[in-house]
């Protein structure tokens, strides 16, 4: 579904220089499949997350998203092809000033959907994350756990073959953190979405990934395979990343 | 001169009525012009600022920094001086220099980068994080100004648009001492060139009272509008 090859991403430094991001990595995620990014803080995964939509140019590689090189793309066919990759975000990224099903219904709107086509297609989302309830309120009047599940029905709308997560969890308590992520893998077992999701905390890897990249400064130190809670890492980083806690 | 009585004052005012209407709406139309123009024109202006900014959509150091030298430029004229400075343009587009419409051709002038650095300032408020979800979503550049940046603004924008037509209010009285009319012009010609206490006082309350109207309206619309 998704192929990285030998990606290339360097910031310039605000003090001068350059700062390597991420470096010749190449990544392949199958379709339907949970996929963990992971790693210390800096090491590059959501940098890494934010190229497969293209949100970060790479500065050399090609991104295969579903058989087409997005970076080969004209802008318009760039947006046309965005259009199949939800996002998740930490901070929710919502609109406040729209209510939550107008929120769901926002990604529709930008593809062009008919009126009666998004009113549906938002009661159906709204319903597997469980907020048909909450249609009619602002994003302030919601929790933290409420407004991810905003997200995620926002992301899940225009049918994407992927979501992209960018740690989704980060930002809640323990116990929503939770709920989120059954969230997440009922979409991927009932949809067959495949799911890129970057995380630094290590259960949500052992709770929803199927595999998971291990990264450190820029480069993937490690591919790993989760099965039944099981992590079979074979690098110290992997190991002490994934069996600490 | 007779000592001023409230009986007497009344009378005066009374007898003034209809230069009082001529005033308010001579006021009401350079008011109105300036506005509209700050709107259509400054509202784009300061989208593109934004815009342009490093780190946002259009990042372009060029065109940021002429235009924002431009819109400080003209912004650092007194208002009396550009006025008098723009009476040729004036000239050329209205055919006259009095009367509220050729005042409302300096006003406007002022107006555009007054507003542009308005709306510039509210669009900053916006999370990045937003844009950046439509971005994500597939949304175009028209997409992501209608309906992530304005309306996401719109509360700012309504009260960036309050805080103007007060401004404006009191700059259309220093445009009606040189012919522009409006209240401001006749607090000026008989309140104070003519001795005309009572009318001076009266007009300058009935502007505190305009002004405490809009200010109130605007507050009230943009609370309304206000989700965040």
């Amino acid at each position: 579904m998704i192929h990285l090859q030998n990606i290339r991403k360097r910031f310039r430094r605000p003090e001068g220089g350059w700062f390597d991001a991420v470096r010749d990595t190449s990544l392949s995620i199958a379709p339907g499949e949970v996929f963990g990014l992971i790693g210390f803080s800096g090491a590059g995964k959501s940098t890494l997350l934010r190229l497969i939509n293209l949100l970060e140019r790479p500065d050399a590689g090609a991104v295969i998203v579903d058989g087409q090189d997005l970076t080969s793309l004209a802008p318009r066919e760039l947006r046309r092809a965005r259009q199949n990759l939800g996002m998740v975000f930490q901070q929710f990224n919502l609109l406040a000033n729209r209510t939550v099903a107008d929120n769901v219904a926002f990604p529709l709107e930008i593809a062009g959907w008919s009126r009666a086509d998004i009113e549906q297609r938002v009661a159906e989302c709204l319903e597997v994350v469980g907020l048909q309830d909450r249609a009619n309120h602002y994003p302030a009047q919601l929790s933290g756990g409420q407004k991810q599940r905003v997200g995620i029905a926002r992301a899940l709308a225009p049918r994407p073959k992927v979501i992209l997560a960018d740690e989704p969890t980060s930002a809640l308590d323990p116990k929503t953190t939770q709920s989120i992520l059954d969230c997440l893998k009922d979409i991927n077992a009932r949809f067959g979405v495949t799911v890129v999701i970057v995380t630094h905390e290590m259960h949500v890897v052992r709770s929803i990934c199927h595999r998971a990249a291990v990264l450190d400064a820029g480069e993937v130190v490690e591919v790993v395979d989760v099965a039944e809670g099981q992590v079979d890492a074979r690098s110290e980083l992997a190991r002490s990343l994934l069996e600490a806690a | 001169m007779e000592p001023i009585t409230f009986a007497s004052a009344l009378a005066n005012l009374s007898s003034m009525a209809p230069e009082i209407w001529q005033a308010c709406r001579e006021t009401a139309l350079m008011l109105g012009i300036g506005l509209f123009t700050a709107i259509l024109l400054g509202g784009p202006l300061g989208i593109i600022l934004y815009l342009s900014q490093p780190g946002q959509l259009f990042a372009n150091r060029v065109v940021n920094g002429v235009l924002g030298w431009l819109v400080n430029l003209v912004r650092s004229f007194p208002f009396i001086i550009l006025m008098v400075s723009l009476v040729p343009l004036t000239r050329v587009l209205v055919g006259s220099t009095i009367g509220p419409i050729a005042a409302a051709v300096p006003l406007s002038f002022a107006a555009i980068p007054y507003f542009a650095r308005l709306v510039e300032q509210t669009l900053r408020e916006i999370p990045r994080g937003v844009v950046e979800a439509a971005e994500a979503m597939g949304a175009s550049p028209l997409q992501i100004i209608v309906k992530v940046l304005l309306n996401e603004a719109r509360s700012g924008l309504i009260s960036s648009l309050t805080i103007l037509t007060i401004s404006f209010l009191s700059y259309s009285a220093v445009a009606g001492v040189v012919g522009g009319g409006g209240i401001g012009d006749l607090a000026i010609r008989y309140g104070y060139y003519r001795f005309q206490t009572d009318v001076m006082v009266a007009m300058v309350l009935l502007l505190v009272v305009i002004v405490q109207i809009i200010q109130f309206a605007g507050n009230r619309l943009a609370a309304h509008l206000d989700k965040r």
